[in-house]
């Protein structure tokens, strides 16, 4: 199986820089792809076409029972499809041995599936061992494992699974499941047994992780928000597998192709879109600052000359420190110390704008300090710039989902006859 | 003469079918392991295969050891056979009962990911299911070897080795001086190998069992 398929040769060692233009993961397309049980008259998997990008990380969801996890299994066949093939790296692996096929896929299950008889580093090494690694080679490889997945190889080691919290094993799981540097991963509803918080967590983790590894990924999950969340691609799945859409997250949200997937977005398409933006892509505002450095009459100068009530004062390092309002110092008499607001809450440029609306509305003046990486101040977010930001947004991503859409009709229109009833507009590949 | 007199006098005797008491349960118990969980190994997956054998081996415990023995005097003579074959016998139950029970308990999840991995067939059962397996299985061989002590008396019947030839001796001269020297001699000896045994087997489970799944 070709391990890179756009550029790059390079493993994924774990010192070297991530760069834009590699990809290590495969391409896996499906076609036709189907399961029928023996004595059930509706195929439980039908006919699935799907062509997944090297590198993508695409979610599956869908209710449950609908056939998602079935079609994640056949990937790599631990569920025999009874017609069409599978094609990964453009190999097409429907008939080779499912053994073989399933040491170059990494695949985490829920709660993790460690084996509770080996330590931590026997479970990270089991595929690597299988595959016949030189010892030295693996022992290195479980340390690199463990790091890339946040755990300190010295304490976790010689752990057994039942040590770890379900996060850590979590963990775990996905350094297995990575070990042997597969170029797909297929994840089923991995952080479906933990709890919100550490979910959460997991979520970023995966994130950062696909930003340094860029593997094709496909996650199954019935949670909405999470493949939101996760997914550069969502493939809303229907019962028997029919995929109602096929889309980026953005267009889901905005342009739901039918009643099916607009209820399975749910509530609140337009605050969930908020997730998907951050604050760097909206329009910040400058604000007056000072810093508490500078002399008193510059200070009063400054409020005095400025359109606004207020300044921002600085702390000696940049960061944002006070609001500062007209009538602030003279009540405090000329003490800086005394004077003011503190600033409570700040938002990064890489904070979600959910997450910067949630702090204006929070914020008793309506708005809210942005800060660079090391907490220094960049600007200011209101309600009024937030809000036009937002609009602008939405409008942006119906004018595409329409453009889309139409893209879609134009390019599917000679195949509409072949087409089997029931299989959504979004099924074609963009 | 009393019994401590007995035992001075005698030590040599006693050691000696002690250890050829130990040797043939020891001989036994390994056999009966290594058939039984070829059994367990063959059927624990289909339901009715598992039945099958666990009612098999269960009614081989119901037939009197005494009998069962006797039975197979004219089959395979005297001595170390028919010894050897119905300690096998007896011994399987608990084993094969426990090497099905215990691989049934497999977590299924784990197995399936043991598939998702690439773990071939072979390596599924020797690398997951079997370890995991283990503990309830080495149960199984426990109570399998205490058993086989109390019936490895009884093949002194057929002229075999062990402890079992002081008390038939003993029995058989009911009313003389040594009898009850005889018969307890042979009595506590067991019981001590079978304690003896079962330290051994604590010994084991705690080397053999990883500390992952020990209780």
């Amino acid at each position: 199986m070709p391990e890179t398929t756009e550029t790059k040769t390079a493993t994924s060692e774990s010192g070297a820089r991530p760069t834009e233009a590699r990809t290590t993961g495969a391409t896996i397309e499906l076609e036709n792809l189907t399961k029928r049980y023996p004595g059930s008259r509706e195929p439980a998997v039908d006919s699935v076409n799907m062509e997944i990008r090297a590198g993508e990380l695409v979610v599956f969801v869908g209710p449950s029972g609908c056939g998602k996890s079935t079609t994640l299994k056949m990937i790599n066949r631990l569920i025999e499809p009874t017609g069409g093939r599978i094609r990964i790296g453009g190999e097409d692996v429907t008939h080779i041995d499912p053994v073989k096929l399933r040491r170059k896929i990494g695949y985490a299950i829920q709660s993790s599936g460690l084996f509770p008889h080996l330590t931590v580093a026997q479970n990270i090494a089991a595929v690597p061992k299988m595959l016949g690694w030189p010892k030295a080679r693996i022992r290195a490889r479980v340390e690199e494992m463990l790091d890339l997945v946040g755990l300190d190889p010295g304490e976790f080691r010689s752990r057994y699974p039942r040590q770890l919290s379900g996060g850590q094993q979590q963990r775990v799981g996905v350094a297995r499941a990575l070990a042997a540097d597969p170029p797909v991963l297929l994840m089923d509803e991995p952080f479906g047994a933990v709890d919100p918080i550490t979910r959460d967590h997991l979520q970023d983790e995966l994130i950062r992780l696909q930003h340094e590894l860029h593997k094709t990924i496909v996650f199954v999950t019935h949670d909405f928000d999470e493949a939101i969340k996760l997914g550069d691609r969502i493939a809303v799945l229907r019962e028997r597998s029919h995929i109602a859409q096929f889309d980026t997250p953005e267009a889901i949200l905005t342009n739901p192709a039918d009643d099916f997937v607009s209820g399975f977005v749910g509530a609140g398409a337009a605050l969930k879109r908020l997730n998907l933006t951050r604050v760097r892509d909206v329009e910040i505002t400058d604000y007056p600052t000072v810093t508490v450095d500078d002399p008193l009459q510059e200070i009063f100068n400054k409020l005095r000359s400025s359109g606004t009530n207020e300044i921002l004062l600085l702390d000696k390092r940049g960061r944002p420190y006070k609001w500062l309002r007209r009538g602030d110092l003279m009540r405090a008499r000329g003490s800086l110390a005394r004077a003011g607001t503190l600033v409570h809450d700040t938002v990064t440029r890489d904070a979600t704008v959910r997450d910067a609306l949630e702090a204006v509305l929070t914020d008793n003046a309506g708005r809210v300090a942005v800060t660079g990486r090391r907490g220094e101040y960049t600007g200011v977010v209101d309600m009024e710039t937030l809000m036009n930001s937002v609009h602008e947004l939405l409008e942006a991503d119906r004018l595409d989902a329409l453009e889309h859409q139409h893209e879609l009709q134009e390019a599917r229109s000679p195949r509409t006859h072949a087409e089997q009833e029931g299989t959504g507009p979004g099924e074609v590949q963009a | 003469m009393s019994f401590w007199d007995y035992l001075g006098n005698r030590h040599q005797q006693l050691l000696s079918d002690a250890f050829q008491h130990a040797s043939a349960v020891f001989q036994c118990m390994v056999l009966a392991t290594v058939i039984g969980v070829l059994i367990g190994v063959a059927t624990y997956r289909s339901g009715w295969a598992g039945n099958i054998a666990t009612t098999a081996t269960s009614t081989v415990l119901t037939i009197p050891s005494l009998a069962l023995i006797g039975l197979l005097i004219p089959v395979v003579g005297l001595g170390v056979a028919p010894t050897v074959t119905a300690l096998v016998l007896y011994g399987l139950l608990p084993v094969v009962r426990n090497a099905i029970v215990g691989l049934r308990g497999v977590d299924p999840s784990l197995v399936e990911a043991a598939r998702g991995i690439g773990m071939s067939r072979t390596a599924r059962l020797l690398r997951v299911e079997l370890p995991l397996a283990w503990p309830p299985i080495l149960t199984g061989i426990r109570v399998s070897t205490q058993m086989l002590m109390g019936i490895a008396a009884i093949a002194a019947y057929a002229s075999g080795p062990g402890l079992g030839n002081e008390i038939f001796r003993g029995i058989g001269s009911l009313g003389s001086k040594n009898a009850l020297n005889q018969v307890l001699a042979g009595t506590l000896g067991i019981i001590v190998l079978a304690l003896l045994f079962d330290a051994a087997y604590v010994l084991i489970g705690r080397l053999t069992i990883p500390r992952g799944i020990r209780a």
